[in-house]
C-alpha cells in the first residue's frame, strides 16, 4: 500500500500499479488514448500528463505520463493544475490536427473515445487551418469498415491485433506524421477476433460494418444484459435493437469470462435474427398459417398426449425444462447427437466429481503452463483461444518481476517473451490457428492423441495406466510435456467435444489428476450455448427416441435441427413414424420443414432463459425487445397451460427439480428487483424519436410494452443510479461515452464489476475418480480407407450465426482434407473433388479436396456442421475416389 | 511451391540466407534482406516484398511495416541516382527549402519523383548529423556539406 496526494488530497492506493488506472479507479477523469487495460502502457499518446512535485516544498513540479509512472508512496501529484491541464488540450489538438472532424457521418459518433477525451480535456475549438493529409481506405472484408483519415495514431489496433491476438496481416507502415495502419493490400482481415478492432479503437477507424448496414446511434439502441448464444463459452453480450431489428452485438464485460474481447463469430454472428427465414407465424403443413390462439391450444393438446419431447443445447434451461415437465421425465429426450451425449456425460462427470477445477477464462489467462488435447479451439471455443494466447506471456511477466519489471510496462515485457514463454502444447489432428504460440506441437488421430495424453499422464503419476507400444517419438514428447507440466504452478489441460473422443477425455482427466500442482485445472469445450447445462439437466438418448416413437402419439421438437444429430435416413424414418410433430424453432431448417404443427420461438434477443457455460457458470440472457407478435418464448408456449407460469417461477421450479442446477435462481435477480423501487431502463435516457418512431401507425405514443417477467423496463425511465454494473444494458457515465466508461463500473480497472461479476458458477472441484483405463490402440490406417474426422470452423460450423450473411460470407466452402501421400494415392490435386462413401451406406458425398500436410495419413479431415456434410459421423470409416466429370485444369 | 515463376535471383536467395545463419530469428534479417534486393534492382517491388517475407517467413504486411519505416528503401522505382536533401531543422533554417526548389527546378520533378531520364530521383531525408554543414545533400551513398546553389548545379552536372 501507499499513500499518494492527488490535488492536496489523499489517497490510499497499491504500490508499483500503474498511476493512470489508479487515478481512473479513483474516479478521476484523466484523458488517455494509448493505454488499454488489457494492452497495458506503452507511453505513446502523451495524453495522460499529469504533475508530479518532487517534493513537498516543489511548487512548479514537472509532467510525467500517468500511464508509465509506478504508484511511490508518498507521492504528490496534481491533475488539475493549469500547466497538466495545458499540456492534455494542447497535445489532443495536435494529436488532432489531420482528423477530419466528420462526427455527424462518423459511425463511432455518440461512443467514441476521441470525442469524450476532447471534450475532457477542453480542447473546443479547432485552431488548424492548414491541409490535412488524407489516406486511401482498403477493403477489410465483411464485418470491418476502414477510414484511415480519423486515426490518431495511438497505436492501440497493432498492439491488440498483433501482440494480443497475434494476427499478421494488420500492419503500421510509413513513419513520423505520416503512419498508415492496414493491410498490405486489400483483403479481409484474417485474425478471428478483428472485430475487437471496433471497440479498442478510440476513433471511427474501424468500425462495424455488419452495423453499417442498418445504423443507429448508441443512444438510440434498447439494450439488456446478454449472452452469447454461438458456442458453449457464454462470452456476455450487449445486442442493440432499433425499430424491431436486432442491428449489433458488442461486448459486455465480464471479469471474469469475456474480459474486453469477443470473438468474431460471436461479434458478428447476431444477424440470424433479422433472416428472412425466420418462422413468424405458427403454421400447420408448413403451408396454413394459424392463429396463436388456435396453435397454443393444438400444442396442449398434443401435450397431454402421450407426447414425447426432444429438447435442445441450444435452447435455454427453463425452455428444455418445460418441454420435460409437459412430456414427463420418461419422455423426454435430449436432442443430441447419440456420441456428443456421451461425450457430455462424460465431462459432467468429471467436472462435478473428479475433483479438479473447471476455470473461468479469467483463470486460464493465468495458467503457466498448458496442454490442449485434440482441439483446434480457434474453431471449437474461440474466445478460450485468445485466452490460451495469453497464458504464453506469463513466463514473461515471471522474468520481468526478478528484473523488477512493472508488468504493466508492455514493451519491456514483451521483449522478455521472445525468450520466455510459458509452455503451450497442442495434440491435435491437423495444424491448428494456435501452432505459432506453441512450444510443441503433435499431430495424430484422436486415439493417437489420448495415447499421447495417457502417457503424459503415466509419467507424471506412475499410478496412472500407461499406454502399450508407444513409439519412441510419442514417448521423448510425452516425457517433455510431463516435464513441463510438473514443474508448472497452474497447469491447465484443455480437452472438449470437438475432437469427438471418448478416450481424449478421459486421457485428459487422468493428465490432470497425475499434476503434483494444487492448482492444476481442466476445462472442457462444448458445442452449443446451453450444452452443458442440457446435460447436467439429464435426459435420455435421441437414439432412444427413434425406438420409443412408435408408442407415442406426438412428437414436440424445441429448438433444434434434428438432421443435425443423427443421420437423415434415421431422421426421415423417425418423423414419419411419428406422424404428428411440433417444431418450436426461430429458424426455417429440414426439421421444420416436416412440422405438422410450426409455431414460431424467440431468438436470444427477443426472450429470457438461462445457460450454463462449459465452465458450469449460469448465466441469463435478457429480452432486448420485444418480439413480433405471434413470436413468443419456447419456454412460453410450452409453459402456457402450466398454471401460467412465470419465467421467475420456471427457472425456480427447475432449480428445484435438479440439485446440481439449485443456484441457476441466482444467476440473474428476478422480475421482482428493482432499484430505489424502479425497474432497469433499456433505453439509454438520450433515446430519441420515442413519441415519432410509430407515429405512421397511429400518431400518439403507443402505450410502453410491459415486460413481467424482468427487472427491466422497455423504456428509458427508471433506474438512473446505483444499478448492480453487471446489470448495467448500457455502459455509460457522464463524460464516457464510449465503451471505456466500463471503468467507472469496475473494483480496480481491469479487475471485477463492482458489487460481482455476471452469473454463477454451478460447479466446484469435489471428490476425486478413478484413472480412467481404457487406453485406445494406435491408430494403423488401413489400405484404401479412410476415417473421417470432422473439423469445426468458426464461421463454417455454428448452424445459427452460419445464417448471417456476412459470417456466411467468410464460412468456407466444406472441403475434403487429405494428407499429400494419400492425395497422390488417389491421383488426386487440390482442387480436385473425391467421392466420399461411408461404409453405414447413404448417398455419395462429393468434396472438392484440399491436401493437408499436417494431417496424417489414413485420416479425412471434413469440414464440420455443413449441409453438404451433415450425414458424416466422426471416426467413421470411408472409401474414397476421385470424382470424374471435371477436368482438372 | 511449384509452378510460381522466382521472383528473387538466386543470387539474391543466397545472399538473404547467408545473412540469416547470423541470427536466431529470420525475421532479424528483414532490413539486410530488403538492402540486398535493392542493391540488384534499385528498389523493392511488391512480388519481390512478398517474396522475400516468404523467405523470411513472416507476412508481408510486416516486412511492409519495415519497409516503409526506413526511408533508404524504396517502395517505388528511382533514378539511377537518388538525391536525398535533408530537411530537418538546421538544413531546413540554412536554406534546405532553396536546395529543394533549386534541385526539382532542374529536373522538373516534384519530390519523390523520377527525372524525365531516368537519372534522378529527390527525396527529403531526416537529419543526416552533419548539421554544422548544413543544409546537407546525401547522393549516391556520399555526403555533400554545405550545399550551395553552385554545388546542386555542378552535381547535376549543369
Ligand atoms: S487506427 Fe485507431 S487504434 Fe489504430 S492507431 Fe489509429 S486511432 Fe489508434
Ligand atoms: S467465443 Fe463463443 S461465446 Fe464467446 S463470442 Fe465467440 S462464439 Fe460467442
Ligand atoms: S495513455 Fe499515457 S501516454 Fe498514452
Ligand atoms: S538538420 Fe540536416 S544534417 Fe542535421
Amino acid at each position: 500500500m501507499a499513500t499518494i496526494e492527488i490535488d492536496g488530497v489523499q489517497y490510499q492506493v497499491e504500490a508499483g500499479e500503474s498511476l493512470l488506472p489508479v487515478c481512473l479507479a479513483l474516479g478521476f477523469d484523466l484523458t488517455y488514448f494509448c493505454w488499454h487495460p488489457a494492452l497495458g502502457s506503452v507511453g505513446a499518446c502523451r495524453q495522460c500528463a499529469v504533475i508530479h512535485y518532487h517534493d513537498p516544498e516543489d511548487q512548479k513540479g514537472r509532467l510525467v505520463m500517468a500511464c508509465m509512472t509506478p504508484v511511490a508512496d508518498g507521492m504528490r501529484l496534481s491533475i488539475e493544475a493549469e500547466q497538466a491541464r495545458e499540456f492534455r488540450r494542447d497535445n489532443i489538438e495536435l494529436l488532432m490536427i489531420n482528423h477530419p472532424h466528420d462526427c455527424p457521418v462518423c459511425e463511432e459518433g455518440g461512443e467514441c473515445h476521441l470525442q469524450d477525451m476532447t471534450l475532457m480535456s477542453g480542447h473546443t475549438t479547432r485552431r488548424y487551418r492548414g491541409r490535412k493529409r488524407t489516406h486511401k481506405n482498403q477493403y477489410l472484408g465483411p464485418f470491418i469498415n476502414h477510414e484511415m483519415n480519423r486515426c490518431i495514431a495511438c497505436y492501440r489496433c497493432v498492439r491488440f491485433y498483433g501482440d494480443y491476438a497475434g494476427g499478421k496481416d494488420l500492419q503500421v507502415f510509413g513513419m513520423h506524421n505520416n503512419v498508415y495502419f492496414g493491410r498490405f493490400e486489400d483483403g479481409v482481415l484474417e485474425n478471428e477476433f478483428s472485430g475487437n478492432l471496433v471497440e479498442v479503437c478510440p476513433t471511427g477507424v474501424f468500425t462495424d460494418r455488419t452495423f453499417s448496414a442498418h445504423y443507429a446511434r448508441k443512444w438510440d439502441l434498447q439494450t439488456a444484459p446478454s449472452v452469447c448464444a454461438h458456442c458453449g463459452l457464454g462470452c456476455n453480450t450487449a445486442p442493440g435493437e432499433r425499430y424491431g431489428e436486432l442491428r449489433r452485438v458488442i461486448n459486455r464485460y465480464n471479469g471474469e469470462v469475456n474480459g474486453y474481447f469477443l470473438c468474431d463469430r460471436g461479434r458478428f454472428g447476431y444477424g440470424f435474427v433479422n433472416s428472412p427465414d425466420r418462422i413468424l407465424k405458427p403454421r400447420m403443413h408448413d403451408r396454413m398459417d394459424i392463429t396463436p390462439e388456435a396453435a397454443q391450444q393444438q400444442l396442449c393438446d398434443w401435450l397431454a398426449d402421450r407426447a414425447i419431447g426432444i429438447g435442445s443445447p441450444r435452447a435455454s434451461l427453463e425452455a428444455n425444462f418445460a418441454l420435460r415437465s409437459r412430456v414427463g421425465e420418461e419422455n423426454f429426450f435430449l436432442g443430441l447427437g447419440d456420441n456428443e451425449q456421451s461425450l457430455l456425460e462424460a465431462i459432467v462427470e468429471i467436472l462435478r466429481h473428479g475433483g479438479i477445477r473447471s476455470p473461468s477464462l479469467r483463470e486460464v489467462e493465468q495458467a503457466d503452463a498448458v496442454l490442449i488435447l485434440g482441439e483446434d479451439v480457434t474453431h471449437s471455443a474461440p474466445r478460450l483461444a485468445l485466452s490460451l494466447r495469453q497464458s504464453v506471456r506469463n513466463a514473461a511477466f515471471e522474468r520481468a518481476r526478478s528484473l523488477n519489471i512493472a508488468p504493466w510496462l508492455d514493451k519491456p515485457v514483451r521483449e522478455q517473451q521472445i525468450d520466455h514463454r510459458s509452455p503451450l502444447f497442442i495434440a491435435s489432428v491437423c495444424a491448428t490457428r494456435l501452432d505459432d504460440a506453441a512450444a510443441d506441437t503433435y499431430r495424430g488421430s484422436p486415439e493417437d492423441i489420448a495415447r499421447l495424453g495417457f502417457a503424459i499422464a503415466h509419467d507424471l503419476d506412475p499410478g496412472a495406466p500407461e499406454p502399450a507400444g508407444l513409439n519412441d517419438d510419442a514417448r521423448a514428447l510425452a516425457v517433455a510435456i510431463a516435464d513441463c507440466l510438473r514443474q508448472a504452478r497452474r497447469p491447465l489441460v484443455v480437452a472438449g467435444t470437438a475432437s469427438a473422443s471418448h478416450a481424449v477425455i478421459e486421457a485428459a482427466y487422468n493428465v490432470a489428476k497425475a499434476l503434483p500442482a494444487k492448482d492444476r485445472q481442466l476445462t472442457f469445450t462444448v458445442p452449443e450455448c446451453n450444452s452443458l447445462g442440457l446435460a447436467m439437466m439429464g435426459g435420455r438418448r435421441l437414439r432412444q427416441a427413434f425406438e420409443a416413437v412408435r408408442d407415442a402419439g406426438r412428437v414436440i421438437i424445441l429448438e433444434n435441427d434434428l438432421y443435425r444429430r443423427a443421420p437423415a435416413w434415421e431422421v426421415d424414418a423417425f418423423l414419419q413414424a411419428a406422424g404428428r410433430v411440433a417444431v418450436i424453432d426461430c429458424l426455417s431448417s429440414k426439421t421444420a420443414e416436416k412440422a405438422a404443427l410450426l409455431l414460431p420461438a424467440a431468438t436470444f434477443a427477443e426472450t429470457d432463459g438461462t445457460l450454463v457455460n462449459n465452465e458450469g457458470r449460469a448465466q441469463r440472457y435478457f429480452q432486448v425487445y420485444p418480439a413480433p407478435e405471434p413470436v413468443r418464448g419456447s419456454w412460453q408456449w410450452l409453459s402456457a397451460g402450466m398454471d401460467n407460469l412465470s419465467f421467475d417461477a420456471l427457472t425456480a421450479a427447475c432449480a428445484e427439480a435438479f440439485p446440481a442446477l439449485t443456484a441457476i435462481t441466482q444467476a440473474a435477480p428476478g422480475a421482482g428487483f428493482t432499484v430505489d423501487g424502479m425497474k432497469i431502463p433499456r433505453q439509454p435516457r438520450r433515446y430519441s424519436g420515442r413519441t415519432a418512431m410509430e407515429a405512421h401507425i397511429n400518431i400518439s405514443e403507443p402505450q410502453r410494452p410491459v415486460d413481467p417477467e424482468t427487472p427491466f423496463t422497455f423504456s428509458m425511465e427508471g433506474a438512473a443510479a446505483d444499478v448492480p454494473a453487471a446489470l448495467e444494458p448500457i455502459i455509460w457515465a457522464p463524460g464516457w461515452n464510449s465503451n471505456q466508461a466500463v471503468n467507472k463500473f469496475q473494483d480496480g480497472i481491469g479487475g471485477h464489476l463492482r458489487g460481482g461479476d455476471y452469473g454463477i458458477r454451478l460447479i466446484e472441484a469435489s471428490g476425486a475418480l478413478d484413472w480412467f483405463n481404457a487406453i485406445p490402440d494406435a491408430f494403423k490406417p488401413v489400405k484404401s480407407q479412410w476415417r473421417i474426422i470432422l473439423l469445426p470452423h468458426i464461421f463454417g460450423s455454428e448452424e445459427l450465426s452460419l445464417r448471417s450473411p456476412p459470417l456466411a460470407e467468410r464460412s468456407p466452402s466444406p472441403l475434403a482434407m487429405l494428407n499429400p501421400s494419400d492425395a497422390s494415392a488417389l491421383a488426386v490435386q487440390a482442387g480436385d473433388s473425391v467421392e466420399i462413401s461411408c461404409f453405414s451406406g447413404g448417398p455419395i458425398v462429393v468434396l472438392p479436396v484440399s491436401i493437408e500436410p499436417s494431417l496424417p495419413a489414413g485420416l479425412l479431415g471434413i469440414t464440420a456442421g455443413r449441409q453438404e456434410t451433415q450425414r458424416f459421423r466422426q471416426s467413421e470409416p470411408a472409401t474414397l475416389k476421385k470424382a470424374l466429370g471435371e477436368v482438372p485444369s | 511451391m511449384t509452378g510460381k515463376p522466382a521472383v528473387l535471383t538466386s543470387v539474391e536467395i543466397e545472399e538473404i540466407t547467408a545473412e540469416m545463419s547470423h541470427y536466431a530469428d529470420k525475421a532479424a534479417v528483414s532490413i539486410e534482406a530488403l538492402k540486398i534486393v535493392q542493391k540488384y534492382r534499385r528498389w523493392v517491388s511488391d512480388e519481390c516484398l512478398v517474396a522475400v517475407a516468404e523467405l523470411l517467413g513472416i507476412s508481408p504486411a510486416q516486412l511492409e511495416g519495415v519497409a516503409t519505416f526506413y526511408n533508404l528503401i524504396y517502395r517505388q522505382p528511382v533514378g539511377r541516382s537518388v538525391i536525398h536533401y535533408c530537411n530537418s531543422v538546421s538544413c531546413w533554417m540554412l536554406g534546405a527549402e532553396q536546395v529543394r526548389e533549386r534541385l526539382c527546378r532542374h529536373l522538373n520533378v516534384e519530390p519523390g519523383e523520377m527525372s524525365a531520364d531516368g537519372e534522378y530521383t529527390v527525396l527529403p531525408i531526416v537529419c543526416l548529423g552533419a548539421c554544422d554543414h548544413a543544409p546537407v545533400v546525401l547522393v549516391g551513398g556520399q555526403l555533400r556539406l554545405d550545399v550551395t546553389d553552385d554545388t546542386v548545379d555542378e552535381m547535376l552536372g549543369r
